[in-house]
């Protein structure tokens, strides 16, 4: 479910984050089969560590960040 | 680019109050989820008693009535009975279902409402900081079980809510899931979706019962309190179907 | 609204329910408790057959919850207790004056405190008139003196809840009923403002932003912006919902006030001494809350002395006390099932008050 280009895998599924809806309790993180999230160096709003989504990842579209996130400020599109 | 997972319709798109990792915030969504997946926004009305859940009318984009604590049953029997073609479901926490509740629960059970409750067993009193609840597992430290719950002291066993109402004939459906994993939320999801298809059916009470993460009140990080729930609480409360039909 | 067409004998209980049908109650939840049953018992015979939904609950809140759901869903509801089951129902009442929903509520008063005696009391009055439950509200109460009169306050309380949007209690005791009395055509319709389509109502958000029932305001200010509407909506009702009944007022010297079946047995009591060339008058308060201020203070002028009447250590008389505090109040009361009769009335004002 992926694709190469230029050498970097890249994913065919984007994951949105609300950040600022992000109360930083990192299920999503957790959860993840593929380690695809990574919790930000600065701080949201809240004054939390929100979760955010890596660069370079191996993202399958499986929806379980979406499934747990108990927030509902994930959201999964396919390019 | 084309949407795989996004916010249900039947969720406003607002902030929650809960707290971070809460299981009524996954719950909420869920049970959205199934609402739009069925099409019956326009005719859902929901019933949130006194719990962390009270203010579940902000989050949802349908009707929702408020109810004292332990009467969402009674309430939701009233709005039932007299609109039978809306679809009338409850969202309750321990507390309000199994303890100050329980006259109302399991009679409107045993009538045999037809009426989805959707039973959120945190084993505690989130909403008032955590105290002992009727489903606290033995041994669990609470607020008001500061050496942690122990029936020979006149504190009582946890009480199973699922099989006790599986026995009455009123109940269609009654069930034990949990939210510990993203794939126990997806199972979860299936339930509540299949206890809502029953009350369309008119097939009478249906009952999910959730085992669901309070890191708050017990102390515990989210991820502790999945584990809690994976590795404690299932040992009192086993999950799976316990009467359909 | 259709009538009885037949002059029928009926006790106050069953009245009460066959008025609550015709005045369009389609909800009905009770639980059984002496001395109101013949009334769950008709509503039970008689709602399913002319189209309206009958539950036995389990408990008295249980009962008062189903209505608060069916008035949050639109209908007229109602439900009936006495007083040791209206002591349950507080709860919610008080919900359903937070929530701002119309429904009705009978109180066949009987004796207390505590399980008390199944016979007619009229004790409940401080619990009725002072809202009764948690919180700043207050309850409209009507107490009817006859079993026609129940039926008129039961449709009047209905129109009253809708307008308003306010629970209304209809403050009957033992007597009233359990007594039987021809009604016939009441189809007169009391109440004349215009009562706005429920458009609040939980039916399903079609085509509408969805509804929502509740009375819980956590952020600072709401609840007492709330609070403050609800004032005004009190407030109007004691402008506007002040009842009473007077008889042998104009020249009277001695001016007695009662309610419920008291105020009957009271002008009894008031013709006998009208024969003894006593000019007694008797004031009879329909609504309790809110209090006739304006017509007592105005019958009361030329009296001399007041005597408050009830089956109870003294309730209403302090409402009377307040309203008119230049005058001598006397009060004669009987607690635990006693009836203060007429005899005892004209005996105490024949010693007392002359």
């Amino acid at each position: 479910m992926s694709k190469v280009k230029n050498n970097i895998k890249l994913s065919v599924f984007e994951v949105r984050i609300k950040e600022d809806r992000c109360k930083g309790c990192q299920m999503c993180l957790f959860y993840c089969p593929g380690k695809c999230l990574e919790l930000s160096s600065k701080l949201n709003k809240k004054g939390v560590k929100f979760a955010q989504y890596k660069e370079k990842n191996n993202c399958i579209g499986c929806g379980f960040c979406y499934f747990i996130c108990p927030e509902g400020c994930i959201e999964i599109y396919q390019k | 680019m084309k949407v795989k997972f996004s916010r249900p319709k039947s969720l406003n798109d607002i902030e929650t109050h809960y707290c971070a990792g809460c299981g009524h915030g996954i719950l909420n969504i869920l049970v959205a989820k199934v609402v739009d997946e069925l099409g019956i926004r326009e005719k859902t009305i929901g019933v949130a008693p006194v719990g962390c859940a009270v203010l579940a009318y902000k989050y949802w984009n349908f009707d929702v009535s408020e109810a004292a604590h332990g009467r969402a049953l009674a309430v939701a029997t009233g709005i039932k009975r007299c609109h039978p073609d809306k679809v009338v479901f409850t969202y309750q926490g321990d507390g309000d279902l199994a303890s100050i509740g329980m006259a109302e629960t399991v009679h409107a059970a045993n009538r045999g409402e037809n009426i989805t409750c959707v039973f959120v067993n945190n084993a505690c009193y989130g909403m008032t900081g955590g105290q002992m609840a009727p489903t606290t597992i033995v041994g669990q430290k609470t607020i008001t079980t500061p050496l942690g719950r122990e029936p020979e002291s006149g504190e009582g066993w946890p009480i199973r809510m699922a099989e006790l109402l599986s026995g009455l004939k009123g109940v269609c459906f009654s069930v034990r899931a949990a939210v510990f994993n993203p794939q126990k939320v997806m199972q979860t999801y299936q339930y509540i979706k299949k206890a809502f298809i029953n009350q369309i059916e008119g097939r009478g009470f249906s009952l999910v019962e959730v085992l669901s993460p309070c890191p708050a009140a017990w102390r515990k990080t989210p991820l502790e309190s999945m584990k809690w729930i994976k590795e404690e609480m299932v040992k009192s409360f086993p999950l799976g179907v316990i009467k359909s039909g | 609204m259709q009538k009885i067409n037949k002059r029928k004998l009926m006790s106050g209980n069953e009245a009460i329910a066959e008025a609550g049908i015709i005045a369009g109650c389609k909800f009905y939840a009770g639980y059984p408790i002496t001395p109101q049953n013949e009334l769950i018992a008709y509503m039970a015979q008689n709602m399913k057959k002319r189209g309206g939904i009958f539950i036995q609950a389990e408990s008295e809140i249980a009962a008062v919850n189903m209505v608060l759901g069916a008035a949050a869903a639109g209908v007229r509801a109602m439900t009936s207790s006495s007083s040791p089951g209206i002591s349950l129902k507080q709860e919610g009442i008080s919900y359903l004056a937070g929530c701002e929903l119309p429904a009705l509520i009978v109180n066949v008063m009987r004796a207390g405190p505590g399980l008390g005696d199944i016979s007619s009391s009229q004790s409940d009055y401080f619990q009725a008139t002072r809202g009764g439950g948690h919180g700043d509200y207050f309850t409209p109460v009507l107490a009817p003196w006859s079993v026609e009169e129940a039926v008129n306050l039961v449709m009047l309380g209905f129109d009253i809840a809708d307008y308003y949007r306010n629970p209304v209690m209809i403050l009957a005791d033992a007597i009233i009923g359990q007594m039987m009395e021809p009604v016939g055509s009441f189809n007169k319709r009391q109440f004349r403002k215009k009562i706005e389509p429920k458009d609040w109502a939980l039916t399903g958000a079609k085509g509408r932003p969805p509804n929502s029932i509740k009375s819980l305001f956590l952020q600072e200010g709401v609840l007492e912006q709330h609070n403050k509407k609800l004032k005004k909506k009190w407030d109007k009702i004691r402008k506007n919902e002040q009842r009473f009944f007077i008889f042998d007022t104009e020249d009277a010297d001695y001016l007695v006030v009662a309610y419920g079946s008291q105020a009957r047995i009271s002008l009894e009591a008031v013709n006998i001494l009208r024969k003894q060339g006593i000019k007694a008058g008797l004031f009879r308060p329909i609504s309790l809350w809110p209090f006739p201020i304006k017509g007592l203070k105005k019958i009361a002028e030329n009296v001399k002395k007041v005597l408050v009447v009830e089956q109870s250590l003294g309730q209403m008389v302090e409402d009377v006390r307040l309203c008119l505090p230049e005058k001598q109040i006397y009060f004669l009361g009987r607690a635990g099932g006693g009836v203060p009769s007429s005899g005892e009335i004209v005996k105490y004002i024949n010693r007392k008050l002359l």
